[in-house]
């Protein structure tokens, strides 16, 4: 039944593409959800990671080669390492501009994304980067489907960061404090949060998620190159819409929903592959004008 | 804090203050485009051309100047307004053989409905989800460029028609250098007459403090639709004229980097300013002239000092000062 197996091969390429999505859509909520911000450098920020997951694993490919060991530490050491190079951005250029009009710091944060872009090209001279690993093609065969064990790793992968987050966020002192923020920051100074921290640990671990999303993107594609995070940034920002952005389950479902939806979207023939992206940036369009407060965020009003 | 009555301390505020009077920066722009307009006796074809495309950018940056600038909306696909009026243009011209001139008002309506469609239903969100459906609205435009039988696909469209003025066939480089620096003008005469208009008022209610200007009686969807088809207008005549003036047009002409390289200039100048946006659209083009050697490393510099700006002088490098 090959109708049955290219649905099934349809989730399959969804549920991957879905992974990504989400774990950067997880960042652009979080941030949004304790300062507000549409960090524009979100995407660019996946990108980094994925260079610097490209750095970390030709270091230590000498050591533990190039297998699913080396990759493991690589997207460690890429979380990390981005993680606080989020921290640095928020506190040198989203800090200072908290209260300026609003124009301002979105103006701030694309400066920032065309700074990241900018220089990873002039650093890579604008080619793409073959990020070779040793992680080879097996994978299991049923009939014409096919499910690589990289597919599966990379999705169990993010499936257990978003649980991991989903247990910060709901158990821990700092995600209670994180979720406080979000409703009230004044309040919270005034009960004796540590505002400044929790927003500080929010973009560790938003641009830590990117860069793992990135570094893993890199290993399941086998290439990077300076863009990579412009197309992917919009899209994951349109995933964390679709859940309801500021909503943390919602930018999940979302990731994955807009993945399917993208990986179905191709099978109909009237769209096709180049229309692709068009199809997504209809959807995110949709999404804003019908129902901007997304599957699962609540409404709220702007206050400039 | 200094107030305006204090004496500027450095040369260069002083410069501004000096200006400062509406009169002085009348006559500052007169002599500017006197200037401008005897230049050609003096330049090479090499220079004429940069300066034509200088010109061209003071249009886009002044069109987007309305939009960003006056009504405080951040537009991320400006570009897709100029694509539309040079792709009209081209298709109008090239694929059903119009007169150049009979043209342009089906291009101006395209931008205006390109406008209104996307700024309709989105101009209620909240204004950082209008900055990315904008983002998104610009790729749609250069994707439907890209995959379209009538717009030439990837390669684009060509021998666009040199056109015709009364029998004066406007094709030498000199001649598009006088077209745009008219067209120059006449957006800086727009701009200056829409700043001091009612709606200009109106734009800069909406940009202080949306909800005052609801409760003061101004409809604020209406008037930032208004920013939005204005801007489109002079993102359009850009792209009509540009079409015309290469011959040719294709997708990549307008990628988000032109949007972004046009924002660059309104947020360089300082925004809102006329003659701040009149000096970043000459900064962003003649600049990376300057330093030749710089390549691939004039957006990031241009990005660094966009960034620096926002931090350090977020009125821009001429900045408007307080009455």
């Amino acid at each position: 039944m090959p109708a049955l197996e290219t649905f099934l091969q349809a989730i399959v390429n969804g549920l991957v593409l879905g992974s990504f999505y989400a774990l950067i859509a997880l960042g652009y909520t979080m941030i949004f959800g304790v300062i507000k911000l549409l960090n524009f450098a979100h995407g660019d920020v996946y990108m980094v990671g994925a260079f610097v997951g490209f750095g970390a694993l030709s270091l230590v490919s000498g050591v533990v080669g190039a297998g699913w060991t080396g990759l493991a530490i690589a997207v460690l050491i890429s979380m990390i390492a981005v993680g606080f190079l989020g921290v640095v951005i928020q506190r040198v250029a989203y800090q200072p501009m908290l209260s300026a009009p609003r124009l301002s710091i979105l103006i701030t944060a694309l400066a920032v994304s065309l700074v990241l872009q900018n220089g990873a090209l002039s650093l890579t001279e604008g080619s793409y980067k073959a990020f070779r690993t040793d992680l080879g093609f097996g994978g299991f065969e049923f009939g014409r489907l096919f499910i690589s064990h990289q597919a599966i790793v990379l999705v169990a992968t993010a499936a257990v960061l978003m649980i991991a987050l989903e247990f910060f966020v709901s158990r821990t002192m700092y995600g209670r404090a994180m979720r406080a923020v979000s409703i009230d920051k004044d309040m919270c100074r005034l009960l004796g949060i540590n505002v400044n921290r929790v927003v500080a640990i929010t973009f560790l671990i938003g641009s830590g998620l990117a860069a793992a999303a990135g570094t893993m993107a890199g290993a399941y594609y086998g290439s990077i190159w300076y863009f990579m995070g412009f197309l992917i940034g919009l899209k994951a920002f349109t995933a964390a819409v679709i859940g309801g952005i500021g909503s943390i389950t919602g930018a999940m479902l979302g990731g994955l929903i807009l993945g399917l939806l993208e990986s179905f979207g191709t099978q109909i023939p009237f769209i096709g592959s180049e229309w692709k992206d068009v199809f997504t940036f209809a959807i995110l369009i949709l999404v804003l004008v019908f129902k901007p407060t997304g599957l699962l965020g609540k409404s709220e009003v702007e206050r400039m | 804090m200094t107030t305006s009555t204090d004496r500027p301390s450095n040369l260069i505020d002083r410069l501004y203050a000096y200006f400062d009077s509406p009169r002085r920066q009348m006559l500052l722009l007169v002599g500017i485009v006197l200037v401008l307009a005897i230049m050609p006796l003096f330049m090479g074809r090499y220079t004429t051309t940069i300066m034509t495309n200088a010109l061209l950018y003071v249009v886009l940056a002044l069109g987007l100047n309305i939009v960003v600038g006056y009504a405080g909306l951040l537009d991320l696909g400006y570009a897709a307004f100029f694509a539309v009026g040079a792709y009209s243009i081209g298709i109008l011209t090239v694929q059903f053989d119009w007169n150049f001139w009979l043209a342009i008002p089906p291009a101006l309506i395209a931008a205006c409905m390109a406008g209104v469609i996307i700024g309709g239903p989105t101009l209620r969100l909240r204004s950082d989800y209008l900055a990315i459906v904008t983002l998104g609205f610009g790729e749609i435009v250069r994707f439907g460029a890209r995959n379209l039988e009538i717009t030439g696909r990837a390669s684009g469209l060509s021998n666009i028609p040199e056109p015709n003025l009364f029998g004066y066939v406007i094709n030498s480089y000199v001649d598009f250098y006088y077209v745009f620096l008219l067209l120059a003008v006449l957006a800086v005469i727009a701009s200056h007459r829409l700043y001091h208009s009612r709606l200009g008022r109106a734009w800069l209610y909406v940009r202080h403090d949306e909800d005052a200007a609801e409760a003061m009686g101004i409809n604020r969807v209406r008037v930032k639709l208004a920013a939005y088809v204005t801007g489109s207008v002079f993102g359009a005549i850009g792209g009509i004229f540009f079409s015309v003036n290469l011959g040719a047009i294709s997708p990549e002409s307008f990628s988000f980097e032109q949007s972004v390289l046009i924002l660059m200039a309104v947020i360089l100048g300082g925004m809102g300013k006329i003659h701040g946006v009149i000096l970043g659209a000459f900064i962003i083009i003649l600049g990376p002239e300057l330093l030749r050697e710089l390549g691939e490393l004039r957006l990031l510099l241009f990005a660094v000092i966009m960034l620096l700006i926002m931090l350090m002088r977020p009125s821009g490098i001429w900045p408007e000062r307080r009455h």
